[in-house]
């Protein structure tokens, strides 16, 4: 097992464990090294639990578990309140039983699932608990008398994966009715036109041999009994929308399929009633079969997606604190706190965000000062300082101390109302490259349908007797089935690799665009970098060497300990020594903290905060130019070190521009951060174009001014700030840990989070558009041959049937290509 | 060959049985998850014998 090779792979989620570390998990008698804390917990609870067989069985590690904090457990408990339960949890017939679906997060392996579902079934007062496994979702039913909502999502944390509640949306449930449908359909159509086939066999073969009339016609009889139900359930599809495009004056590939099927089988009823002449049931069969089988892929595409956007849409409980006869300036009266959901929210009403919490709405802190992030609106990855009377904005994440605040704007008044009024406009301009394919279809559909008119009209006036049969084999010959199958065979086989990379393509035209993109833009924070800070460099002031840099930041980390603030915990994470006492702790939000060491006292923050409280200031020889922020830890007489802290560049992003420009692409870096960080990271990763201090207004209109130029341009970003650009560019995609807003907006989801996967879409966009240029044009040849000997009769309608299905069979097979596609 | 007109009715009737049982199998669920039960078959569930001898081995190594 890959466990075995190197000690110093965590047994549990497979990452490098640190050297001095030792924690260690007896598993199976042999003591097996763990990287933290929290995989520790993990591994030690399954084990505990008797599921270790979730080692042997898994064939991926999961995701590195998030330690659990009180914060995360004081959220979940706000599931256990009524009022949110009734968005989710259904009651049923028995008091006390409830059920909830939910999303699991972290699921890696088919042993994730077993794990998850063993577990759950072994917590006492949990009924019943059925994981789906090719969309991770959970089905709990639960004695509300014996367990709490909160105790089960607790317990599958304490396992290492992270359950969301979900109310399935409206459209989602209308895509599951839909599928069954299809199904039914398709199965129908299937086994019934296996039957009919049967009788076509006996009957072409008795054509050839010779056959008992007797038989014949009883043959004809079976198979317009077997003919009927396929028409009536499973072809109405096409009838119902070729009548809604007739009616909206379009023409779909609809009508000439409604059409064929409509003469093809009058005409065989006719000559079953008479007992003369050929019927064509089996043709009718096989082409419903066929095309019913494309749009079921092209469906089940559709719904993988829509699972996966959904998925992220529905993460965050909209909970809020509401602060119940709480008066300015009474922080007193702080303790009647009531849970409640975002949506009873009323103007006026105090609120009390913890640290670590989203801010519920718009609104005025009264009470606290705090650092907040707004990056999910500024794309500033640092947190703003704001004390009483300042503004704050909802959907913001509080980080340092609680808060209350009074709410100002609710629902269509709110900024992020008035953002997504700027995507809603930014989307009715959407480029129309997207309609092409359409219009090439009925532009087709258009000239076959009035061929079939004349080449009808022409036979009715020379030779009556066989004008039927002639105009059949000319729509079933001709009859669009390798066409429209051209483009969702490949679309399809391109989503399965897509899938593979975790490159979801949420709109149609997608693969197209991403095929002819020309220019890349890239948002700064969370895409390319990985929007979390980190320590890159500590330096040291010369003049002491009796610190080193390990005490340097273990003191700086003691200061910090704690902090909810990203550098805090940057800090912390880069610590590895046990945290020093610290005495007289006095925090200065958004300057720094100050503490005593013995007797030493010392003093962690920025420049200012140094400068006033010691008679030092800290220009050690040093260029800060580059970088996002810079920390300074110093004692009353000098500065004893810096502290660089960067948010890291992904792995990928180098590799990602190095070929893309590669392939002639031109790269763009947008953000709302400032111009040096902006343009420090552009330099590392070679981008030319970049702008930085953007407004997501500004974004918007840069990304136009391109488009003005002839580009067409790949949008990728992450946060509210981008949501209104990645509606206005060609093609947009949203990174699959970024906001809600952008996901809702973008044309594509980077589930993976590994930026260079877009690049492989892009090749796989490449290819598919070659190989949807390949069947088409297939399939034009193939018409452009068998219409005119249609047409002058020299096709029988069996034969017809024959070329049809063997056409689509081609364009079928090639469109696998994709599947064997080898990315680089 | 009269043979045939004692089968034909005998197929539909099959066909029509096959078509019940499909539509009451879509309707069950049973398509709703295509690659769950390939896996779900290789999972042992009875391994709870061993618990109790794990959970003293790990009391005494948190000793």
């Amino acid at each position: 097992m890959i466990e075995s090779l190197s000690p110093t792979i965590c047994f549990h989620c497979g990452l490098p464990v640190a050297k001095n570390l030792d924690i260690y998990v007896l598993y199976q008698g042999e003591k097996k090294p763990m990287c933290c804390h929290g995989c520790e917990a993990v591994a030690q609870a399954i084990i505990n639990s008797g599921m270790d067989d979730f080692y042997k069985y898994r064939t991926s590690t999961p995701e590195k578990p998030d330690e659990l904090v009180p914060e995360f457990l004081q959220q979940l408990k706000a599931y256990d309140t009524p009022s949110i339960q009734k968005k989710f949890v259904n009651e049923t017939d028995s008091a006390n039983i409830l059920e909830v679906s939910l999303i699991l997060e972290g699921i890696t392996c088919a042993a994730c699932v077993w794990l998850n579902e063993k577990h759950l079934n072994s917590l006492d007062g949990v009924l019943n608990a059925d994981i789906n496994y090719s969309n991770h979702r959970a089905r709990v039913r639960w004695d509300n008398s014996k367990i709490q909502l909160s105790e089960i999502l607790e317990s599958i944390s304490r396992i290492g994966y992270l359950a969301h509640p979900y109310d399935p949306e409206q459209h989602q449930r209308i895509l599951e009715k839909e599928r069954k449908q299809q199904i039914k359909r398709l199965g129908l159509s299937g086994l019934l036109g296996m039957q009919i086939m049967i009788f076509a066999v006996a009957m072409y073969t008795g054509s050839w041999w010779g056959i008992d009339e007797a038989f014949k016609q009883s043959f004809r009889w079976i198979s317009l009994a077997l003919t009927i139900p396929i028409l009536l359930y499973a072809s109405s599809v096409f009838f119902k929308a070729a009548y809604r495009d007739l009616t909206n004056k379009r023409i779909g590939m609809d009508v000439p399929i409604s059409l064929g099927i409509a003469i093809a089988f009058s005409a065989s009823l006719m000559n079953t009633i008479t007992g003369s002449g050929d019927v064509y049931f089996d043709s009718i069969a096989m082409f419903t079969f066929f095309l019913l089988s494309a749009r079921f892929f092209e469906m089940s595409t559709r719904k993988q997606t829509s699972e996966a956007t959904e998925a992220l849409l529905n993460l965050k409980p909209a909970v809020a604190t509401k602060l119940i006869d709480y008066h300015d300036n009474q922080s007193s009266a702080i303790k009647y706190q009531q849970s409640l959901s975002v949506t009873e929210l009323n103007v006026g009403d105090y609120l009390l965000v913890r640290p670590g919490e989203i801010i519920p709405a718009d609104g005025r802190i009264v009470h606290g000062i705090s650092g907040i992030n707004e990056s999910l609106i500024t794309g500033e990855s640092l947190p703003v300082t704001k004390g009483i009377n300042d503004d704050v904005i909802g959907s913001s994440t509080n980080t340092e101390n609680p808060l209350v605040i009074q709410v100002s704007k609710l629902g269509q008044d709110s900024v992020l109302s008035s953002i997504q009024r700027l995507i809603d406009e930014a989307q009715h301009t959407k480029p129309a490259i997207a309609k092409l394919a359409d219009k090439i279809a009925s532009w087709f559909v258009s000239i076959l349908l009035t061929v079939s008119a004349i080449v009808a009209y022409y036979w009715y006036n020379t030779d009556a007797s066989q004008w039927l049969e002639i105009t059949i084999a000319t729509l079933v010959v001709s009859c669009p089935c390798a066409l429209s199958l051209a483009t969702p065979a490949a679309i399809t086989a391109a989503s399965g690799q897509l899938a593979k990379i975790g490159l979801l393509p949420k709109r149609a035209h997608a693969l197209e665009t991403l095929a002819h993109a020309t220019d890349f833009v890239f948002d700064k924070t969370g895409t390319l970098t990985e929007g979390k800070i980190e320590l890159v460099k500590v330096l040291l002031a010369d003049n002491d060497d009796a610190i080193d840099k390990q005490y340097a930041l273990n003191v700086a980390a003691s200061l910090e300990a704690n902090s909810e603030h990203p550098i805090a915990k940057a800090l912390l994470t880069a610590n590895q020594q046990p945290l020093i006492t610290i005495k007289d702790l006095n925090h200065t939000t958004g300057q720094g903290i100050r503490g005593c060491i013995d007797a030493t006292e010392w003093f962690i923050g920025n420049s200012d905060f140094i400068q006033h409280h010691c008679d030092t200031t800290c220009d050690i020889n040093y260029d800060h130019s580059d970088d996002t922020s810079n920390i300074y830890l110093a004692n009353k007489q000098q500065c004893i070190a810096i502290f660089t802290l960067s948010d890291n560049i992904r792995d990928e992003a180098k590799s990602l521009i190095e070929q893309l420009h590669h392939a002639h692409k031109k790269t763009h870096l947008m953000s709302g951060d400032r111009i040096e960080n902006t343009s420090s990271i552009s330099k590392q990763l070679g981008i030319k174009h970049f702008l930085g201090n953007l407004r997501p207004k500004d974004k918007l209109t840069e990304v136009t001014t391109l488009q003005q130029q002839g580009a067409v341009v790949v949008m990728t970003g992450d946060g509210v700030n981008d949501a209104p650009v990645l509606a206005g560019a060609d093609l947009s995609i949203a990174m699959g840990k970024g906001t809600q807003l952008a996901a809702a907006t973008a044309d594509m989801i980077l589930i993976s989070n590994n930026i260079e996967h877009i690049f492989h879409g892009y090749q796989i966009a490449t290819k598919t558009l070659r190989i949807i240029k390949q069947n088409l044009s297939w399939a034009l040849l193939y018409n452009v041959v068998a219409i005119p000997a249609a047409a002058t009769g020299h096709v029988e309608p069996w034969l017809a049937a024959i070329g049809m299905s063997a056409s689509s069979l081609v364009v079928v097979l090639n469109a696998m290509r994709l599947n064997r596609m080898q990315l680089k | 060959m009269d043979i045939i007109y004692l089968l034909l009715p005998i197929a539909l009737v099959i066909v029509i049985i096959i078509i019940g049982v499909f539509f009451w199998a879509v309707k069950s669920d049973q398509f709703d998850d295509l690659e769950g039960p390939a896996h779900r078959i290789l999972m042992d569930d009875d391994i709870n014998e061993k618990t109790d001898a794990d959970n003293t081995a790990d009391k005494n190594i948190n000793k």
